[in-house]
């Protein structure tokens, strides 16, 4: 057996017969569709719990939802969050400073977790990048900001997802 | 002054120049590619006499294959340049005798030439031949011997240098490709049953 | 007097065909390394670039631009005239080859009488680049690059040699036009299928062998994957090129693609008959100067098929380790080849004929 076998590796080896078989498979994969999208003009489908972009979302009475119990601030294990907080003038207890050091952060998605009232969130927005790092330290009315403009989509993802929670 | 001699000087003096940077240049790396630039500036002296097959040679075999060697020697070295450079005084007498001597020779060259006329033309005057089938029929036919017993010279010092360093170290695992790609799933694998717990295997 | 036969006509003349070449090696270059991203991509089943100009047909003029307006970096320890001078003589070398390449009957810069010898003699210069460029970016990954490029190149230049000596056997000649009208007349005349009609046929065992032979020689020749362990990213970063940026590090590329292009020609030249049509299309009665662009048509066929293959190669084949690479130059394409002139010759003497 064996020497029959190093006798036909040996004329396989010669006859280039990997190289034309490769060169067979490759031929057939250029043929087929193409798996790339064409990224600034298509988009790949986003799943309703992708975790992109912070924001501070809103009630719909224009009331800012977070109610600065800090449990976000405890469980980030970057330590990306800082906030401080003290009485409004109307007594309820609120934010004062809420920043998020984007450059730390690593999109855990455990602050959206601890949230008992769904005031911070991940986003969908993935396209945030900015020219210098002092960008990326989001302070509270950048959050504010980004809940404002991305509520619909935050708000139908977080409906897509409540099913399975 | 035509575009020949226009050529033949500028080739010369970069021939001139650049060998005298091969003993000149601090650095033994740009003395190997002074070195190199003469060898290619003769190259370009060598078809300017219409002996374009050994000017192809020069560049192919010295220029190609053997400075690169030197390059290669050269760029490994650890040299101190410093201690190098010390012993040119001493030297210097026995590399007068020897530039001396080889002036004395290239002399007789060139007078010898000048008596006889150019030296691109053979016993066989101008030939209908093409430069290479020229120096073909010499080779081949007069000088067989000697080509001969050039090529068993090169040959024995091929086997030397093999003999030399080629030493086979026992005891060493060595990879034999052939027998990685022969393998194939009924030799190079069997399936095991029956294993006692806490006992293993035997390999 | 004829004007073109005075010295000032003859220059102006050669200098005209120079930059005629030049130019139509630099624009089909931009065109054909964008084909060369296209067939990986198509390979991977990607897209490739297709955003600057239609089908990204303009990519690499705006790379060229990047490259131009980037700022050229000379690393501190670096020998700076060594540096600066290896990519040119990379450059210069690789463009240098093509003044011998015949593209149609006559369209050829310098018809010399040792073409073959000159294409084998410049492109055994061009490790100087590599070589010249790794030693002097006084750093690790280029050296040990540029030695291992350096060896890899000296090592398949002698098959290549002793594969050029099998053709010029067949020709009888070592000028390139010379060899291609020897291959006229059809496909059954190609040096690959024995060079000399169908009783040479025989010879088919020797020549097509050869010809893949010197195909994956001149792969390792212009260190393309599989044997481009002189810059393999994943171990030396980028070989001889590390140091490299901007403007050099651009000569570097387009002198590597030339050879690329180059080996492609003399494949074509060598063993599939240059200019010469596959079919023999006498009955066509063309124009003159219809004539010779068919002949160019088909010399750039053959080109382009070559640049086909190496493309693929680059997309199929892992790269190879140094000792592989080693022993696949020295103890098969080395005695191998030697082995095929030797049967050659003996095919010359004993059944053609002298």
């Amino acid at each position: 057996m064996a020497f029959a076998q190093r006798v036909a590796q040996a004329v396989k080896g010669a006859a280039l017969m990997d190289f034309v078989g490769a060169f067979g498979l490759a031929m057939k994969y250029m043929v087929r569709p193409k798996a790339t999208i064409y990224y600034p003009f298509e988009k790949g489908p986003l799943s309703p719990r992708f975790r992109g972009e912070h924001a501070l979302r809103r009630y719909p009475n224009g009331e800012e939802r977070c109610i600065a119990c800090k449990l976000c601030e405890a469980i980030c294990p970057a330590w990306a969050i800082t906030i401080e907080a003290e009485p409004r003038a109307d007594g309820s207890r609120r934010t004062t400073r809420y920043d998020i050091d984007m450059v730390k952060c690593i999109y855990c998605g455990l602050c959206q977790e601890a949230c008992p009232v769904d005031a911070i969130v991940e986003g969908p927005n993935y396209e945030f990048t900015v020219e210098t790092r002092e960008e990326l330290l989001y302070d509270k009315a950048k959050l504010l900001d980004n809940g404002d403009r991305w509520e619909r989509e935050i708000a139908k993802n977080l409906e897509l997802d409540a099913a399975y929670r | 002054m035509d575009l020949q001699a226009i050529a033949f000087y500028v080739l010369s003096a970069v021939t001139i120049g650049s060998a005298l940077m091969v003993v000149t240049a601090r650095n033994p790396v740009h003395s190997v590619l002074f070195l190199i630039t003469t060898f290619f500036t003769c190259a370009g002296l060598f078809v300017m006499l219409g002996a374009e097959f050994l000017a192809m040679l020069l560049v192919v075999v010295y220029v190609g294959a053997v400075a690169v060697l030197f390059l290669f020697v050269v760029m490994m070295l650890d040299v101190d340049f410093g201690s190098l450079r010390s012993g040119f005084a001493r030297y210097l007498p026995i590399g007068g005798v020897a530039a001396a001597v080889l002036l004395g020779e290239m002399i007789l060259v060139a007078s010898a030439v000048g008596d006889r006329g150019a030296a691109v033309t053979t016993h066989y005057g101008a030939s209908p031949y093409s430069n290479t089938e020229q120096i073909g029929r010499v080779l081949y036919t007069d000088y067989i011997y000697f080509f001969e017993a050039a090529g068993m010279v090169l040959l024995v010092a091929m086997i030397g240098a093999i003999v030399l360093t080629l030493r086979h170290k026992p005891g060493i695992k060595r990879q034999v490709i052939a027998d990685q790609t022969a393998r194939s799933a009924s030799n190079g694998m069997r399936i095991i049953t029956d294993v006692k717990i806490g006992q293993g295997i035997d390999a | 007097m004829n004007f073109w036969a005075t010295p000032v006509g003859w220059s102006l003349m050669t200098v005209g065909g120079v930059m005629a070449v030049t130019v139509g090696v630099l624009v089909s270059l931009a065109f054909l390394l964008l084909a060369d991203r296209k067939i990986w991509a198509g390979v991977q089943m990607r897209k490739g670039p297709n955003v600057v100009g239609p089908f990204g047909l303009m990519q690499s003029f705006a790379d060229f631009l990047k490259f131009v307006l980037k700022e050229p970096i000379i690393p501190a320890g670096a020998d700076k005239i060594v540096f600066i001078i290896a990519p040119l003589i990379t450059y210069i070398l690789a463009f240098g080859s093509w003044a011998v390449i015949p593209f149609a009957p006559g369209w050829v810069v310098s018809n010399i009488n040792v073409g073959i010898l000159y294409l084998l003699g410049v492109s055994s210069l061009g490790v100087y680049g590599v070589i010249m460029g790794g030693w002097a970016s006084n750093s690790k990954y280029p050296f040990l690059g540029a030695l291992r490029s350096a060896a890899q190149m000296v090592s398949y230049e002698v098959s290549i040699g002793l594969i050029i000596l099998t053709v010029i056997l067949l020709a009888g000649s070592m000028n390139l036009s010379t060899i291609v009208e020897h291959q006229a007349g059809g496909f059954w005349n190609w040096n690959m299928l024995g060079g000399g009609g169908w009783k040479n046929w025989p010879l088919i065992v020797v020549m097509f062998p050869m010809m893949v032979i010197f195909f994956i020689s001149a792969l390792a020749e212009t260190n393309r994957p599989p044997f481009d362990l002189s810059e393999a990213e994943s171990e030396l970063v980028a070989g001889f090129q590390v140091e490299y940026s901007s403007t050099p590090y651009l000569l570097f590329m387009i002198g590597e693609y030339a050879n690329i292009v180059l080996m492609c020609a003399m494949l074509s030249v060598l063993f599939m008959g240059g200019w010469t049509s596959p079919i023999p299309l006498p009955f066509l009665h063309l124009p003159f100067w219809l004539s010779e662009v068919v002949s160019f048509f088909w010399m750039a066929v053959k080109m382009g098929f070559w640049f086909f293959m190496f493309a693929m190669v680059k997309a199929i084949v892992p790269r190879y380790r140094y000792d592989q690479l080693m022993r696949l130059g020295w103890k098969v394409f080395l005695p191998t080849s030697l082995v095929c002139v030797v049967a050659v010759s003996a095919w010359r003497v004993f059944v053609v004929g002298s």
